[in-house]
């Protein structure tokens, strides 16, 4: 099982995440622990939460970073990271177990809890940093695209959503199916050039990131006039008259 | 062998993810969210956002999702306690509630009887003020407050006294039309998702954001452009802006001279008593200048509009002004010219000219104008609903400073100039507002109105419009403990909750005897100078050998640093375990379309001996005999405790906590008679109640015939009269003219000068007050905080999911300072102001404003609180910049004023300068964290677990 | 990446084991004088066993659900770490047939030469799979690297060679063991250097420009971690030591194997006796040492990409 798909998945269900638009505020990262240390891959365990050195096992985490630009200020970049469903998923096929596998139907990579040995070995072939052991029970954990949500008969249609994407106030993540060029988050791509990270690895993950939109501090296209003064020679406030007469 | 072609393992997708959800309102933070929250197998399983809820419309922040592990949390308060070591050592024995309510009613019934001022009663971020305040006036003393003086009481008063809302939590900006929004001083704010939904709109539309802070985070990191102006100096920025807009003749003429009191003639009579204040009919109607008649008329006069500029004779002979005029000169000196200010705030002068630019194209060319005719309140028919597009929004970065009332006021002037409140695209109303500028209800507390045994006439905070309306006693001293509406902080709208410990501990103004908390962590990160606050807390008067502060009876849920310095504790419930109300008469849900309110329902049954903080109030009320508490036959009035006020208290007649589902047959609005199922029917709507205004009363709400009305019927305001936005402000003259010398209320000497500079009735600015002692060599940075969006203040470090995120606090250094200075990521540092020092260990931001260094806002941890291990990050490497914050500026002409804004009282946090100062490792390795001793334990409290499995009610997998 | 000390011990333990097994292998097929020894082909067979058997044993020290290991087995199409558990548990079996048939048959029988050919296509195929489960993490540039597979395989043939060095003290043969020990072992470090030259040279192709894909605004540097504290990926993957530490260990590792090769041309030269034994003994544990040495900066050294989202280079 991990093999991989032999043929590629019918969908290529995944996120969307606008960096334009994150202003790191961790909705994601709570709601998605919260979502799942009951769900799926219950429990997502903590150590030392009232401690010295509190960790725990968590599915998504959000990083800042500084992207200095040739001209203009410095900016701050809010950057989530979770599981990019990898079509071509290492940590599938190195998994000795046959714990880690990719669904034939949409491409989601999961663990297969029970079969888990909690070697690691997944956790290094992953370059993105989207697997992490569990301190309590010791098995491998990951962002399971909230399995259990979106296909969860028992929600309403509206909510069978991952998670992260609900609670997000900035509407910053986009759920849907990329192999689809029709679906709302395969246009979202197209029309903001949605970015792979590190294509060079040839991992080809499924998660696209929307680049943060070009600043608009003067310097690029859409230029404002400057204000003219009004009637400078007639005197202080003298538009004043022009105003209230007619 | 499974194989890849192998069809996928079965999983099961479709178990319901709970046996039961409840709706309720969050309360991890004061912004008050429709939650859902599931429960399995009687576990909390899962709280999501409320998709019908007005608030959030279904998301849900970090500290929402994390409400579990507040539930979880092994720092929550489990019985009363009583304090039997020395304060401070946490040395308590746990006692039943009757013995703690019977502690408590003694001490205050004696206090009541004797001098009712000798309570003072303070709450912080609760959403019971309502509750709290009508309480002290029932009990009679005019010492109460919640946190809004140390809060923003800045931008509320400037707000209600300008344009009779404010922002805050009174308006927001009209997320679906603006086109051009400027965000000042804003991390996070009290909406905290409102605004980053509406956030996410604006750059769904292609509208610009542009975010005037120091710091490029969070939304500043989203915004369009970024201005990252040196703290304290926003007045001076948008003046600046306005003197561009002036000088271009880009101003709303049509809309300030019928609107708001530019066209008002002001009295120009130097050295005199009426210098500065609107001349006025024998009828007190204000006089605008009609130039077709050449006469004065009253305001708003009948044939076109008034002169806006000018210098008349009344026929009295006293030279008028309009008002206008001045404002335009004011704004047009050269102190205020982009080149003039560039350097001041860090803004190129291009750059102020650019925006200016834009503001006007936004404002003025092509704004939305839709053809709808309605009437205002002079009767006057508008064919058109003419839009104006620009919003500003602002927070703590513009209040929490010196002159912060006058900058907050500046903008606006800023949105008057543009006539860009409540139209179309512009920053809107929320109800109740607007209200009258300012609003009608004036403080009680004069010494003839504190009588022992009797309730105060009215509630102990309100508006002054003038002198006459101070607490003064008759020495003209402070009437109020915390010198609220005294001449040094005469419109402390709010109160200023962080100077009670201060002057109580000094006797200044008269010693009380006892201070009672509420959600406020004053022995922490809610007071200015903590360590000296400690000190003051435990320290005795040598002669009698008592604490020169009595006794403090403090109400929390959670072992925060203040629960050790109490005498009696009161253990309160948690959100998840109590009836509240999130009611109009106190901070609502009300956004700009409609008037709302909310309530939370009890979801679980607490497991400690803890009691609702409002239902032990309202039964020490009853204990008191306060009489709205009790029945005329001495039984308590409300004995169902706070579900019972919440339903059949009434403020005014059919007016009470809650607003819906008002009347016998639950249809009433606004007023109404007492519903008995009315709390059934909030839950079955979603424990909240929204009523939409209606449509034509959306917009002008100020002058709007329809929505005065309409307010008016729903109990808002007490007339439908027509709200006049202040342009000048004649209150601001009032009080500068007793520092004149006129009237027979007159500031003392010493202190003429501070009211005449900071009481001005032109937009005006003024450096922070603690830059007049601080030489910029000194002490040439400034330290600022910011809200992290996962932590609220000190809630959550008990909270084993949300401390994760923020364990530790670092200081954030520009660039600059750290290349000068050669401190690197990581590297400790001292932060030094002229009050202290503290350990930092540092990160280097380039995205910041080269004067300034901040940190995030209360993680640092006193060591041993918050049930966490002596060990934790928290304690170790988190550190308050409250250490390095005086509550006092330093001495001038033997006195020391309270670090706060001369007009409101304002506790101004962000004037704090410092300088930072690398440390040898050797130095960074032993020297420890601030000073304070490790608290121990309370009583019946356990240590936390050491891991978490924590599955949400799921069975084990068989 | 983290060494731990469990995979180390694992991997230069049964590395030298496997080689041992390689050469006994080899020596029964090509018939050499030794083979036909009990004592050689019984303790030599014993101590290969025993290596691996300990290797092994310490590699499951770092699954936290040891009890779950026998699934790895179950994943030879695709998994390496599978494969080599596979080939592992197979190679035993010719590998104990054959230790078996010693005090029986003699070792020139048909089936003692077929557990000869099996144990040591299986010993060598064994080591192969073990480096090739480095060799196919891409995140690792200092793992995905053509010289990690050679490195493997002639650092066990050379550790195994100093132990039967040893083994043969008191028979013949112990002089060529001992040249084929010395050329193995500089051919193996001859490859380690130049990999370590190689992956000093080469550029990361991932930065953080790439892991974040805002390269094409500017420069990137990390602002904020997600959560203060250490996490899973760091402890296992953030592992850093410092170049100057590095270079030291190397030239230790150098200096053990050299020394190790020059006990050996001694040995070689003092041929079969006590002498011998003694200096194999120690060119054995000088090489054993090296190796372990090799194997702990293998993990030292590399960099995973996952700490360029934590602003460390990768
Ligand atoms: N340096 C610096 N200091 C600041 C600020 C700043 O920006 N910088 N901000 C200031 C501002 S604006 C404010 S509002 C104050 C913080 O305002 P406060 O309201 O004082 O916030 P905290 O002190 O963090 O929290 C008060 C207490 O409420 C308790 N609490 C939480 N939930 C409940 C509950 O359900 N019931 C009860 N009874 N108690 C509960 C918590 O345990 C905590 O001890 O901080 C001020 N201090
Ligand atoms: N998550 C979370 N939400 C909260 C709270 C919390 O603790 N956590 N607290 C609640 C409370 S009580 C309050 S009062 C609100 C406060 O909400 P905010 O006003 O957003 O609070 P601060 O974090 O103090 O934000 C002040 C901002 O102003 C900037 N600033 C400082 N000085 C200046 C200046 O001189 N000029 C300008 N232009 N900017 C300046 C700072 O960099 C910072 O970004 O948040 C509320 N919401
Ligand atoms: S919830 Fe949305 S805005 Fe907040 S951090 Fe996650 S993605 Fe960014
Ligand atoms: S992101 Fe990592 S864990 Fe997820 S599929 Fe790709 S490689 Fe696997
Ligand atoms: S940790 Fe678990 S899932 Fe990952 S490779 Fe090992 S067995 Fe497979
Ligand atoms: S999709 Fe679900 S599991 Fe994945 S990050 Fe979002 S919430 Fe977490
Ligand atoms: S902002 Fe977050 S914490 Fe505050 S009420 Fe809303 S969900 Fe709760
Ligand atoms: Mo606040």
């Amino acid at each position: 099982m991990t093999s991989l798909p032999k043929e590629p998945p019918a969908k290529r269900l995944g996120l969307v995440i606008d960096l334009d638009t994150c202003v790191g505020c961790q909705a994601c990262v709570v709601n998605c622990k919260e979502w799942n240390t009951g769900g799926y891959p219950a429990p997502l365990s903590d150590l030392d939460p009232y401690g010295a050195a509190p960790r725990g096992a968590w599915l998504n985490r959000v990083h800042a970073f500084e992207v200095e630009p040739k001209e203009g200020a410095t900016q701050v970049v809010h950057f989530p990271k979770s599981c990019l469903h990898c079509e071509d998923a290492l940590c599938v096929t190195v998994c000795p177990t046959g714990a880690s596998y990719k669904r034939q139907a949409d491409g989601i990579v999961l663990v297969d809890e029970d079969r888990c040995m909690g070697c690691g070995l997944c956790a290094w072939a992953c370059p993105y940093g989207a697997r992490e052991m569990d301190p309590g029970v010791g098995v491998m954990k990951k962002c399971t695209l909230c399995i259990d949500r979106i296909y969860n008969q028992a929600l309403p249609e509206e909510e069978r959503q991952p998670a992260c994407v609900r609670t997000c106030p900035a509407s910053a993540r986009h759920f849907g199916d990329l192999a689809d060029p029709q679906s709302d988050v395969s246009k979202l791509v197209a029309e903001r050039d949605g970015m792979a990270l590190m294509p060079e690895l040839g991992y080809r993950p499924t998660n696209r990131y929307l680049p943060p939109r070009p600043r608009r501090d003067g310097r690029g296209a859409d230029k404002t006039k400057a204000l003219e003064p009004a009637e400078p020679e007639g005197g202080f406030l003298s538009w004043l008259d022009r105003l209230l007469t007619d | 062998m499974p194989d890849g072609a192998a069809p996928d393992r079965p999983i099961a997708l479709s178990r319901p993810p709970s046996d039961e959800i409840k709706t309720s309102t969050c309360y991890m933070c004061a912004c008050r969210c429709g939650i859902r929250v599931h429960l399995r197998n009687g576990e909390l399983r899962y709280i999501e956002g409320n998709p019908d809820h007005p608030v959030n419309r279904g998301v849900l922040c970090a500290k929402g999702s994390a409400g579990i592990m507040n539930q979880l949390s092994p720092a929550k308060l489990r019985k009363p306690l009583k304090r039997v070591g020395p304060r401070g050592s946490g040395d308590f024995v746990e006692i039943e509630w009757e013995e703690a309510l019977t502690i408590a009613a003694e001490r205050l019934a004696k206090i009541r009887a004797e001098d009712p001022r000798k309570l003072a009663f303070f709450t912080g971020r609760d959403q019971s003020q309502a509750l709290t305040g009508w309480w002290a006036s029932q009990f009679g003393t005019p010492n109460h407050a919640a946190h809004g003086g140390f809060c923003s009481v800045n931008m509320a008063a400037a707000g209600l006294y300008t344009i009779g809302g404010a922002f805050w939590e009174f308006g927001e900006p009209d997320w679906e039309q603006t086109k051009l929004f400027l965000l000042f001083g804003v991390a996070e704010d009290h909406d905290s998702n409102p605004i980053k939904i509406g956030l996410a709109r604006l750059k769904e539309r292609g509208a610009k954001i542009v975010s005037i802070n120091p710091v490029r985070s969070g939304y500043s990191a989203i915004a369009d452009e970024w201005i990252g102006i040196t703290p304290g100096n926003d007045g001076l920025f948008v003046m600046s802006l306005c003197r561009e807009l002036l000088r271009a003749g880009k101003v709303d003429i049509d809309f300030l001279a019928k609107f708001s009191n530019a066209p008002h003639l002001v009295i120009d009579a130097k050295g005199t008593a009426e210098h500065g204040l609107i001349a006025r009919d024998q009828d007190g109607r204000a006089l605008v200048w009609d130039r077709a008649k050449e006469t004065a008329v009253p305001f708003p006069g009948d044939n076109g509009l008034p002169a806006m500029k000018g210098r008349f004779t009344l026929p009295d002979g006293r030279e008028v002004v309009p008002a206008f005029e001045l404002v335009a000169r004011r704004l047009d000196e050269e102190a205020y010219a982009p080149e003039a200010v560039a350097a001041r705030c860090g803004i190129a002068p291009e750059t102020i000219r650019r925006l200016a630019a834009e503001l006007a194209e936004a404002a003025f060319d092509d704004a939305p104008v839709r053809d709808e005719s309605w009437e205002d309140a002079w009767g006057r028919q508008h064919d058109k609903v003419i839009g104006r597009p620009v919003t500003a929004h602002g927070m703590r970065g513009i209040s929490a400073h010196a002159n912060g009332f006058q900058t907050c006021r500046a903008i606006h002037i800023l949105q008057l100039l543009l006539g860009a409140v409540d139209r179309p695209g512009a920053w809107r109303y929320k109800p109740p507002f607007p209200r009258p500028t300012p609003p009608g209800q004036k403080p009680t507390g004069k010494p003839h109105q504190v009588v022992p045994g009797q309730p105060l006439p009215g509630p102990p905070l309100g508006f002054v419009t003038g002198p006459e309306d101070l607490l003064l006693d008759a020495e003209g001293k402070p009437q109020r403990i915390d010198k609220a509406y005294s001449w040094e902080a005469p419109i402390a709208a709010h109160g200023l909750m962080h100077m009670v410990i201060t002057n109580a501990w000094k006797g200044d103004p008269y010693p009380i005897d006892t201070l009672f908390f509420y959600m406020a962590n004053m022995a922490w990160n809610s007071s200015m100078n903590t360590g000296g606050m400690l000190s003051m807390l435990t320290d005795k008067d040598p002669v009698s050998g008592e604490y020169k502060i009595p006794f403090i009876i403090y109400a929390d849920a959670f072992a925060s640093e203040t629960v050790s310095y109490a005498d009696l504790v009161l253990p309160d419930t948690t959100y998840l375990e109590r009836w509240d109300c999130i009611s109009l008469l106190d901070r609502p849900i009300c956004d700009a379309h409609a008037a709302a309110d909310a309530i939370r329902q009890p979801i679980l049954t607490p497991d400690r001996d803890v009691r609702p903080f409002q239902t032990a109030l309202l039964d020490l009320g009853a204990r008191l005999g306060l009489p709205g508490m009790t029945n005329d036959d001495g039984t308590p009035r409300y004995p169902g405790g706070y579900a019972d006020y919440i339903v059949n208290h009434e403020r005014k007649p059919g007016v009470g906590p809650l607003a819906g589902f008002r009347g016998a047959d639950g249809k009433g609005r606004g007023r109404g008679a007492v519903n008995p199922r009315q709390l059934e029917a909030y839950i079955e709507n979603g424990c909240f109640w929204r009523n939409e205004i209606p449509e034509e009363a959306q917009h002008h709400r100020f002058a709007n015939q329809a929505y005065l009305d309409w307010a008016t019927d729903m109990g808002f305001i007490e007339t439908p009269a027509p709200i006049l936005l202040q342009l000048y402000s004649e209150v601001q003259q009032r009080f500068r003219l007793a520092a004149e010398g006129h009237g027979k209320i007159q500031p003392p000497a010493d202190l003429r000068g501070r009211i005449a500079k900071a009481f001005d009735p032109l937009p005006c600015w003024y450096p922070p007050l603690e830059d007049e002692t601080n030489d910029d060599t000194a002490y040439p940075l400034r330290g600022i905080t910011q809200r992290p969006m996962a932590m609220y203040h000190s809630w959550h470090s008990q909270n084993a999911w949300l401390r994760q995120i923020h364990a530790a606090n670092r200081l954030y250094i520009p660039r600059a300072v750290a290349e000068a200075q050669d401190i690197a990521d990581d590297d400790w540092v001292w932060a030094v102001s002229r009050h202290g020092r503290i350990k930092a260990q540092v990160r280097v931001m380039h995205a910041l404003n080269d004067k300034t260094v901040w940190t995030w806002n209360a993680i640092g941890k006193r060591a041993g609180a918050w049930g966490l291990d002596p060990g934790a990050p928290e304690a170790t490497r988190g550190f308050l910049l409250n250490h390095l914050i005086d509550e006092l500026l330093p001495e001038q002409g033997g006195y020391r004023f309270s670090n706060s804004d001369p007009v409101t009282g304002q506790a101004a946090w962000y004037d704090l300068r410092l300088k930072v100062v690398k440390m040898s490792p050797e130095e960074a390795q032993d020297a420890a964290r601030p000073l304070e001793p490790t608290l121990s334990p309370l009583p019946g409290m356990s240590a936390g677990p050491s891991r978490l499995l924590f599955k949400g009610g799921k069975e084990e997998a068989s | 990446m983290h060494p731990a000390t469990s995979v180390i011990a694992f991997t230069s333990l049964s590395g030298a084991g496997y080689g041992l097994l390689f050469l006994i292998g080899l020596g029964s097929l090509l018939q050499f004088s030794w083979a036909d020894s009990r004592w050689v082909m019984g303790v030599g067979l014993f101590v290969a066993l025993a290596l691996v058997s300990i290797g092994l044993l310490a590699s499951t020290q770092h699954l936290r659900r040891p009890e779950r290991a026998w699934r790895a087995l179950s994943q030879w199409r695709s998994s390496w770490l599978s494969r080599e558990g596979v080939l592992a548990l197979l190679t035993f079996v010719p590998a104990g047939l054959l230790f078996l048939t010693v005090p029986l048959l003699d070792g020139s029988g048909w089936f003692s030469l077929l557990c000869a050919l099996l144990s040591l296509v299986g010993a060598a195929a064994t080591v192969f799979a073990t480096a090739m489960i480095y060799r196919s993490l891409k995140p690792i540039r200092q793992w995905h690297h053509p010289k990690v597979v050679p490195v493997y395989l002639l650092l066990g043939l050379g550790t195994g060679a100093c132990l039967l060095t040893v083994v043969l003290s008191f028979h013949g043969g112990v002089s060529t063991m001992a040249l084929v020990g010395a050329v193995v072992l500089l051919a193996a470090w001859a490859v380690k250097w130049l990999y370590w030259q190689e992956i000093d040279r080469d550029e990361a192709s991932a930065s953080m420009e790439t892991a974040t894909g805002l390269g094409a605004i500017g420069k990137v540097r990390l602002l904020e971690p997600p959560h203060t504290e250490e996490n899973y990926l760091l402890s296992e993957m953030g592992f850093r030591i410092a170049r100057k530490h590095a270079s030291k260990l190397r030239h230790l590792a150098l200096g053990l194997a050299a020394a190790a090769v020059v006990l050996l041309l001694l040995t070689a030269i003092v041929g079969s006796g006590w002498g011998a034994m003694l200096i194999g003994w120690a060119a054995a544990l000088l090489s054993l040492g090296s190796a372990a040495l090799e194997r702990w900066l293998f993990f030292a050294e590399a960099t995973h990409t996952v700490t360029l989202y934590y602003g460390k280079a990768a």
